[in-house]
């Protein structure tokens, strides 16, 4: 037998909206938290090229990084740029892993391994005949921090142009080690041959000394501070992501700016 | 005669608790990121009145060398905080609430009157809608604000690629700044929320789960006419 549809009073109606509506808001409160609690205490991806940031969030950052360099990145955006009496005189020195104290000149040569497998050695002198580049820029540091300076070498553009590696550029990524292998970097190719991408080996008006990447470093101001490899051994060029320091230790692989 | 009286649609209700653990979520990876260049203080005259943090402040929150960590969690939640707003936002545009939500031409002159009545120098408030006058400028500048986070942020995450915005906000310095400050306005809007909502009371309270207060209505007298022409 079916009960008459009896309109409900106010009291009743009110009591049956706030049991739906904070059962519900309670669930809602549960799951969140639960969520969370999971995405906290997700495992640490495993150790690859990247490591040492939570599975999912390392899948985040890499999705985001997609995004970010299909909608916006572009080699036409260039970075601001400022008179060079704006650059600072004392250059801030934060970290020199793979590159302390001095080289002699004599014992570096900028080994190139191209894709034939040849590998180009090249000193610093011929590195000093090629057109140079000059760019006063705000440098930023991934902490935080920024600071106008002044750099001065070959663009990445003209290297590649003059030692012929086209067919290298045209592969995904570029890697960079230091001669005792202790830092490494991996640049995406588009951000390598922006324009105002350079290996420098001059800071305003002096070569660069033991803190700042002697003999020649890379500077590359599409990127933070961590993916401006000081003291270059070795340039690698690959389709995968070559090693990556700071990216092993959590850090998002692109860190592009 | 108790009565139901609508209050907060069901999407206002979802955004704003969808919102509040997300901004939690920022503020804090916020707080991650932040500890790496540590610079901001209040300083007047030489004198350091808050420092931006102090090590207890750090250690209790467990803040110290977590860099990497912040800055996943913050570029993984900044899309549901942008997501969520902009949600919030078209829903109030298309269903025209955003009439009861944006100040109007008495608001800032009210929301003084309002100020002094919730201080108890003034004893009665001006008559309200919705939101009274205060509250007209506090959600709006709420989401005002949350807007400028979105931007400030963008400018900071790719002052390069979004050079306009970083410029927009008077430069990559600037544009950090402004992000810090506006979430010490975010605190501080959470701090003169919650009194504000405790001394609002359950019912008020209640509108933000269940959408609807209970008001005590006198029952209207029905008065009986025959003819057409008085009914009009």
């Amino acid at each position: 037998m079916k009960k008459p549809e009896k309109e409900l009073t106010t009291e009743q109606k009110i009591k049956r909206r706030n049991f739906i509506s904070f059962t519900l808001f309670g669930a809602y409160a549960a799951a969140a938290y639960g969520g969370w609690r999971w995405l906290y205490k997700s495992p640490d991806e495993t150790a690859g090229v990247t490591a040492g940031a939570h599975k999912p969030l390392r899948k985040a950052l890499n999705k985001t990084e997609l995004f970010f360099r299909r909608l916006t990145f572009n080699e036409n955006h260039l970075v601001k740029t400022y008179p060079r009496e704006m650059a600072a005189k004392k250059i801030r020195h934060n970290s020199d892993i793979g590159s302390e104290g001095k080289l002699p000149p004599d014992n570096w040569k900028l080994q190139v391994k191209k894709a034939n497998g040849e590998t180009l050695q090249i000193t610093l002198d011929e590195l000093m005949k090629l057109p140079k580049t000059e760019i006063t820029y705000d440098f930023k540091c991934v902490e935080g921090w920024d600071q106008i300076s002044h750099w001065e070498g070959v663009s990445f553009r003209d290297f590649i142009k003059h030692y012929n590696l086209d067919t290298e550029a045209k592969m995904g990524y570029v890697g960079l080690e230091t001669p005792d292998k202790q830092y490494y970097v991996g640049i995406d190719m588009p951000s390598a041959i922006h324009p105002q991408t350079l290996l420098a080996y001059q800071m305003n008006d002096e070569l660069l000394n033991g803190n700042h990447g002697q003999p020649l470093r890379l500077i590359i101001p599409v990127k933070y501070g961590i993916k401006n490899l000081k003291r270059i051994g070795t340039i690698t060029f690959s389709n995968n992501r070559p090693r990556d320091y700071w990216a092993e230790q959590g850090y998002d692989y692109y860190s592009g700016l | 005669m108790k009565v139901i009286k609508e209050k907060h649609p069901l999407v206002m209700r979802w955004t704003h608790w969808v919102n509040f653990p997300i901004l939690t979520i920022m503020i804090w990876s916020g707080m991650l990121i932040y500890w790496a260049n540590d610079e901001y203080s209040i300083t007047l005259f030489g004198h350091t009145y808050v420092r931006f943090f102090p090590d207890w402040y750090y250690n209790w929150l467990h803040i110290p060398q977590r860099l990497a960590e912040g800055m996943a969690f913050h570029f993984l939640f900044m899309w549901f905080f942008a997501l969520n707003g902009f949600f919030y936002v078209l829903y109030t545009i298309i269903s025209g609430e955003w009439r009861q939500l944006v100040p109007n031409k008495h608001s800032f002159k009210e929301a003084w009157l309002v100020l002094l009545h919730d201080l108890h120098i003034r004893k009665t408030a001006p008559p309200q809608d919705k939101y009274n006058a205060a509250q007209r400028i506090a959600y709006t500048a709420i989401i005002i604000m949350g807007f400028g986070s979105l931007v400030t942020g963008l400018a900071i995450y790719k002052p390069v690629q979004f050079n306009w915005l970083c410029w927009l906000c008077g430069g990559y310095h600037l544009a950090r700044i402004w992000h810090f400050v506006l979430t010490i306005g975010y605190v501080l809007f959470f701090l003169v929320h919650i009194v504000q909502v405790i001394l609002a009371g359950w019912n008020n309270f209640r509108s933000v789960i269940s959408g609807f207060e209970v008001v005590n209505e006198q029952p209207q007298p029905v008065i009986e006419s025959n003819n057409e022409d008085e009914k009009a």
